[in-house]
């Protein structure tokens, strides 16, 4: 018996915390490097539609975002919708021709995402699209969420 | 003189660190949102030119139209979203068989339609369906040929250009209706 009862009081009960810095730090590193901060301030609403087969856009330079949805008004209530493209609102949808033109003799590869709310209908669509293939960019990416 | 002067320790306190590096932390965790970066691939047809498109042999062709009130009409009949993909299957995979469908993957359009007033997500559910379609013939190509996945198969591998030459996605966006 007291062979055991000897042994016992000879461990150690503390958890060695002098590598805790280190893991913090990397963790630290790890979030820094992966964040990305929010580019664009988005003025309309989107709300994602979701899909099963679904690719992933490697490349994260090719991509330019053209955002659909109804505008946000102040107090929380929604208006028409609106096409976004960086940091404002398109106006004039025959615009968005030169844009991605401009857009496109930057980056010859460049693949528009369209990230459309989900209850938009599809006439907006269907004019932006107009309007890309009249620019020449033709790789688009209909943005949606992984289906649950 | 100035020798005997006794020195205060030099070292810098380095107990706050670990508080500094998690308020650092705290903050980047809050602060990062992860992206939604995935989605359905399309090419846009180019705008035509005054050439007239080459004709294609109607059998060739499944038309889906999607109107206003989010039905889906493949050839002018009504179906319903869950059955698109069979159809689509039946349709590309059909290899001659059936004189009203395709005569090889190869020549098989899949040509989609829409409405103005088509909700975009139903929309969304359909094109998923058409490329849920593809997907799942590559991926049995794939099993066939070379006993795994299609999904495994490395970007720009030639096994995979040859399961997608197999099976091309030829997905075509009609021309919307004047007016």
């Amino acid at each position: 018996m007291s062979k055991f009862q000897k042994k016992a009081a000879k461990t150690k009960q503390s958890v060695p915390t002098s590598a805790m810095p280190d893991v913090v730090f990397m963790l630290l590193i790890f979030f820094m490097v992966t964040t990305v901060l929010r580019e664009v301030e988005l003025q309309v609403q989107i709300d994602y539609a979701a899909a099963e087969n679904i690719e992933k856009i490697e490349q994260k330079r090719l991509v330019s975002y053209v955002y659909i949805g109804p505008e946000r008004l102040g107090g929380g209530r929604l208006g028409e919708t609106r096409v976004q493209i960086d940091d404002a609102l398109v106006d004039d949808i025959g615009a968005i021709r030169n844009i991605m033109y401009d857009k496109l003799l930057e980056q010859p590869r460049l693949i528009v995402s369209l990230r459309v709310d989900r209850d938009s209908e599809f006439g907006i669509i269907t004019d932006v699209q107009q309007e890309l293939r009249h620019a020449g960019t033709l790789r688009i990416n209909y943005s949606t969420r992984r289906q649950m | 003189m100035l020798k005997k002067r006794t020195r205060d320790d030099a070292e810098i306190p380095m107990s706050s660190l670990a508080d500094i590096a998690f308020l650092l932390l705290v903050f980047f965790l809050v602060v990062t949102t992860i992206d939604v970066d995935t989605g359905i691939g399309m090419i846009l047809p180019p705008i035509p030119d005054d050439i007239e498109p080459p004709p294609v042999r109607e059998r060739n062709l499944m038309n889906i139209l999607v109107n206003a009130q989010g039905m889906v009409l493949i050839n002018e009949e009504p179906a319903a979203i869950a059955n698109v993909r069979d159809q689509v299957r039946r349709f590309i995979d059909n290899h001659g068989a059936d004189p009203n469908l395709s005569e090889s993957p190869d020549d098989a359009i899949v040509s989609i339609k829409t409405d103005r007033r088509t909700p975009y997500n139903v929309y969304i559910d359909m094109l998923d369906e058409v490329m849920g379609a593809y997907e799942e013939l590559r991926h049995e190509a794939s099993m066939d040929r070379f006993g795994v996945p299609f999904t495994s198969l490395e970007q720009g591998s030639e096994r995979r250009a040859e399961i997608q030459e197999m099976y091309p996605k030829q997905i075509s966006i009609a021309e919307p209706d004047e007016g």
